[in-house]
């Protein structure tokens, strides 16, 4: 007779000491987890109830500006400094981390338009309304000495924006017409216009980086070329655009946030329709910046909040909003892909997490597994009806949730309407516009 | 077949006669690996051969080809004897198989061919990696195999407990408790605790095989079933008149009146319910996390005596005297399968752990297998006695109480089975049985006592740490509580496939729509009804308003009218195609249309 009887000795089992960790034997038998999609539901349910309990964005506010803040920039070497401009003229330097005022400086009579960190990190330029152009030092001036620009250029027009490029010691503005500077010139090297019109902003390509695009008053986009005399081609939309900015992963994708309440995404090479039309927001969209990962990107809107969308995907995945926060004149999105930083009319600067429910710090790495975990499950049932529910569910203040309603009816409304037009038409008379096409009238070369 | 590379590889072995190390995982492989090893050699002298021939010439050039085209070579000039990653057997990557390979998506879908695939290569990639683990799992199975011409099934209980080691010799033992007679048996999920309850009131927790009695009360009634609930804390107790819940120091914490003459229990972990089945012939579902009564279904088929769960699905099996066995979850009112098991009523149920197979034996003296997926009878039995009471192990072992009789099946399923495995004759009528999880245990409850038996070859060998630890510290056993709390399954979710969930919907928009219309009773698509708006000056007065109303249902029935012309015109046309093809092929004569009429 053979015989074996299980017999396991328990010192294999257990720890030896209190001081050790328990031991965990596994088995990864199908036979011995049952009913793994019911319970891997009820976790993704759990996890996307923890996610909206969790969801706490809003962390800092950082007072001191007198006046709107018109504008900001982010340091290109240090996560933790900001700069940003108000409408009286003033720059402030934040730190972010102590989410304190480490300099301020009057940089301008009137507002502050545009402010670049150059790529150096070394110093910046500010634009403003009193036409001139002012590059500073980063570092404050020591003890007696007073702050003085380094460099001061005086224009003939009011500047509206200024980029710097990603290598070179060259400067574009943007006005009643996109110049091209050099850092060690009072005169720009090259000027385009192309008709009579005023420019919002100017942006460089951060890959191909000879190349700009700038938003102009006549409701057009131009991209240029900074070797070619004559800019390279526009297109032409049914509203204005406010700004724009690259997908720095895809850099011929770039999106422009437009006064018609929506933004969209085109691709460098086929401006004859947008890629993805961004649609959510009720006002006009004023700023909208990208995150480093180039997977998404953050709008601020005249209608109080800020949007957060996925670069492929027409509606937004989180709105921000509070109850003090006005108009979000302009938004930045932190290097290190984990903050919002925005400015908005009533002089405040908000510290937001991109992503509302991550815990900040440091995570241990079961906290960290854990996470991951979570998340995949939720991405995995992302689409049962209960879990899409609770995700998608967010509080929205009263005017903005009843607009929505409204602008939604009028949507309605203008659809029944072409279609019993189309109804009354001879056949094909009235063709079917998809709403990418609907926004741009034309593009000239 | 094999780069130069390794052909020159090939050949040092060749030369030298050493034969490579033996790995664990090269074993069931080793027919296989011989032959192509055969293949290989043929292969390598003929290359031998060619080489020869050719290095008069181009010696010096060829060498330096073949250094370059092998990467990966090492710089001493030996290369790895065991390339590439371990081979895993087969039958291990088929037990952790989930599903089949989806069917790809059209060429438009890139976005989603590109996901499918993506999600495809993470599961494959699981896949293998949990069957690597499994080669490292730390213990086998039990086993008894008999002496040539000697039956296992004669090998008695002593016999085993003289052979095996000490602490497996004390897991055979009898308890006589004679007095407050026939015993049910319930184990803990984690196979540490045993609760007997005595038909006259006798209730009684052990830790068995410390054998230190936690526990022990009378509860001064007659006890129909004992129960232990999530963990060994708490247990239900169906006495005569209603359920009682007890906590492991015999303190009555529950006594629910809503569940009277409670015949029966089942407990399903991972939804934290309590079935029971009455002799008024209600099912019902205790919610044990929250205490709330989930469901209670009037079966209207008399006394409920024989229940079980399927540990697949939980889909609760309740015997009847008329020979069918019915499948109940908490959603539906009926039954959800009705199945003629026998003729004359069923005394006992149990399904398999993978909720495959059901065994059930009736008082027809027949023992049959099902397969309970596709609902087919498998095997058939005759027992001289009958069976009253089954229980089937982790392992799939069956065992089957005829009178006081216990006797063990192995593969009823797969085999027709002859004899048993295993018999063991108790003192008195057997009353209750179950099998240890994660040993080779089998508890028997009876008219004199309680007889714990060794199954070798009955028990999971290798438990999960996470699921169900006999090891768990009370630290550890919180933590999990806390766990299985946190997802416990909710008990809408209980149905016949419990993967149901994971699948693609694949209801059409049409389906959805129409089961939307019924549960609302109107249509909430259908085209509102045409209400003329008011118009000022005149412009409504009943002629007009008439006459608007009946331009609008005009061009209604202009469009329904150009939509009937439209598929008219369709079929006309197709009616046409189809003529036309007849018309080509009946000019087309055969060699057989002399045999046509």
């Amino acid at each position: 007779m053979k015989v074996k009887v299980l017999s396991r000795n328990p010192d294999d089992y257990v720890r030896e000491t209190k001081l050790d960790i328990q031991r965990v034997p596994r088995n990864y038998d199908p036979a011995l987890h049952p009913f793994e999609v019911s319970r891997e539901y009820t976790r993704a349910l759990n996890a996307t109830k923890l996610e909206r309990v969790f969801a706490k964005p809003f962390l800092a506010s950082l007072d001191g500006h007198r006046d709107g803040v018109n504008c900001m920039a982010k340091h290109t070497r240090n996560l933790s400094t900001l700069l940003s401009g108000s409408c009286d003229g003033e720059v402030k330097l934040w730190n972010l981390t102590k989410h304190e005022c480490v300099r301020t400086l009057q940089a301008h009579e009137g507002f502050v338009r545009g402010m670049v960190v150059r790529y150096c990190g070394t110093s910046f330029f500010t634009v403003g309304d009193d036409k001139t152009i002012k590059q500073w030092k980063m570092e404050a001036p020591g003890y007696g000495e007073e702050e003085e620009p380094l460099n001061t250029i005086l224009g003939k027009t009011v500047f509206t924006g200024l980029d710097h490029h990603q290598k070179d010691a060259v400067f574009a503005t943007c006005g009643q017409q996109v110049d091209i500077w050099d850092e060690q010139r009072s005169s720009p090297i090259r000027s385009f216009t192309w008709g009579v019109d005023s420019f919002s902003s100017v942006r460089f390509n951060p890959v191909e980086t000879e190349l700009l695009a700038s938003c102009a008053s006549d409701r057009s986009i131009v991209l240029y070329d900074m070797r070619e005399s004559a800019p390279l081609k526009k297109v032409i939309m049914t509203m204005r655009s406010n700004t724009l900015c690259w997908n720095p992963m895809e850099a011929y994708y770039f999106t422009c946030s437009n006064e018609d309440y929506n933004l969209y995404t085109y691709d460098m090479r086929y401006l004859d329709r947008p890629v993805t039309v961004h649609m959510d927001h009720v006002s006009a969209v004023l700023d909208v910046d990208y995150s480093p990962t180039g997977k998404e990107f953050v709008s601020a809107s005249f209608d109080k909040t800020i949007r957060i969308f996925p670069k492929d995907s027409g509606h937004s995945r989180e709105v921000y909003h509070t109850k003090r926060m006005q108009h979000v004149i302009c938004i930045k999105w932190s290097s290190d892909n984990k903050y919002i930083l925005s400015g908005s009319d009533e002089m405040n600067i908000r510290l937001w997490k991109a992503n509302a429910a991550e815990k900040l710090g440091v995570l241990a790495p079961r906290e960290r597994q854990a996470a991951n975990y979570s998340q995949k499950l939720k991405e995995k049932f992302q689409h049962h009806p209960q879990i899409r529910r609770i995700a998608h569910h967010r509080h929205l203040p009263k005017n903005i949730y009843h607009q929505t309603k409204e602008l939604r009816v009028m949507k309605e409304a203008r659809r029944r309407k072409e279609r019993n037009v189309r109804k009354h038409s001879k056949p094909g008379s009235v063709p079917v516009v998809s709403e990418k096409e609907k926004h741009v009238v034309t593009v000239v070369k | 077949m094999a780069s130069p590379g390794e052909a020159a590889v090939g050949n040092t072995h060749v030369g030298e006669k050493k034969k490579p190390t033996s790995r664990y995982w090269e074993e069931p492989q080793e027919d296989g690996k011989h032959e192509n090893k055969v293949g290989e050699d043929g292969e390598q002298t003929e290359r031998s051969l060619e080489k020869k021939t050719r290095q008069t010439h181009k010696a010096k050039k060829r060498k330096q080809e073949e250094d370059q085209g092998d990467g990966n070579k090492f710089i001493s000039g030996k290369s790895d004897p065991f390339p590439g990653p371990a081979p895993i057997p087969e039958d291990r990557l088929q037990k952790f198989k989930r599903r089949d390979k989806t069917k790809k998506p059209r060429r438009q879908h890139y976005k989603l061919k590109d996901m499918i695939a993506s999600s495809e290569e993470a599961s494959e990639m699981a896949q293998k990696q949990a069957a690597r683990l499994d080669l490292l799992l730390p213990e086998d199975a039990g086993f008894l195999e008999g002496d040539e011409d000697e039956d296992t099934c004669t090998i008695s209980q002593e016999d085993i407990a003289d052979v095996v080691d000490i602490t497996s010799a004390t897991k055979y033992f009898d308890l006589k408790l004679s007095q407050f007679g026939p015993y049910r048996v319930d184990y803990s999920k984690t196979g540490r605790q045993l609760l007997l309850g005595g038909r006259r009131g006798h209730v009684a927790c052990i830790d068995w095989q410390s054998k230190q009695l936690m526990c022990e009360i009378n509860v001064m009634e007659s006890v129909n079933d004992v129960k232990w609930l999530h963990s060994e804390a708490m247990y239900a107790v169906a006495q005569k008149k209603w359920l009682h819940i007890y906590d492991s120091n015999g303190i009555e914490l529950h006594c629910i009146r809503k569940f009277n003459d409670v015949l029966r229990m089942q407990f399903l972990p991972y939804h934290f319910l309590l079935a029971t089945a009455s002799a008024t012939s209600f099912l019902q579902y205790l919610d044990v996390s929250v205490g709330k009564e989930v469901a209670a279904i009037c079966t209207k088929t008399g006394r409920l005596d024989v229940m079980c769960q399927n540990p697949h699905n939980a889909v609760i099996h309740l015997g009847h005297s008329n020979g069918t066995v019915t499948l109940w979850s908490p959603n539906q009112k009926e039954a959800l399968v009705k199945m003629l098991c026998h003729q004359g009523g069923v005394r006992s149920v149990t399904v398999d752990k993978t909720g495959t197979y059901m065994v059930t034996s009736g008082m027809d003296k027949k023992l049959k297998v099902y397969d309970i997926r596709a609902f087919k009878p498998l095997k058939s039995y005759f027992l001289p006695a009958g069976a009253s009471c089954l229980s089937l192990s982790q392992r799939g072992l069956l065992s089957a109480a005829t009178g006081d009789i216990v006797q063990v099946y192995r593969d009823v399923w797969t085999t027709p089975v002859s004899k048993p495995y295993m018999a063991h004759r108790v003192q008195r009528t057997i009353w209750g049985m179950n099998f240890c999880p994660f040993e080779d245990v089998l508890g028997v409850g009876h008219g004199e006592g309680f007889t714990s038996m060794l199954i070798p070859g009955a028990g999971e060998p290798n438990f999960d740490g996470l699921d169900a630890n006999p090891y768990r510290s009370a630290k550890q056993r919180q933590e999990w509580e806390v766990k299985a709390l946190l997802e416990k399954i909710q008990p809408e979710l209980i149905s016949l496939d419990p993967t149901e969930l994971g699948q693609v919907d694949r209801a059409t928009f049409e389906q959805r729509h129409q089961d939307r219309v019924k549960a609302l009773g109107f249509d909430p698509l259908a085209k509102e009804k045409f209400i003329p708006k008011y118009k000022k000056k005149g412009r409504s007065s009943t002629g007009s308003v008439e006459r608007r109303k009946r331009q609008v249902a005009h061009e209604d029935q202009r469009d329904v009218i150009r939509k009937t012309a439209e598929d008219k015109m369709k079929i006309e046309k197709e009616r046409k195609k189809r003529e036309k093809k007849e018309a080509v092929l009946s000019s087309q004569r055969s060699a057989l249309d002399r045999f046509k009429k």
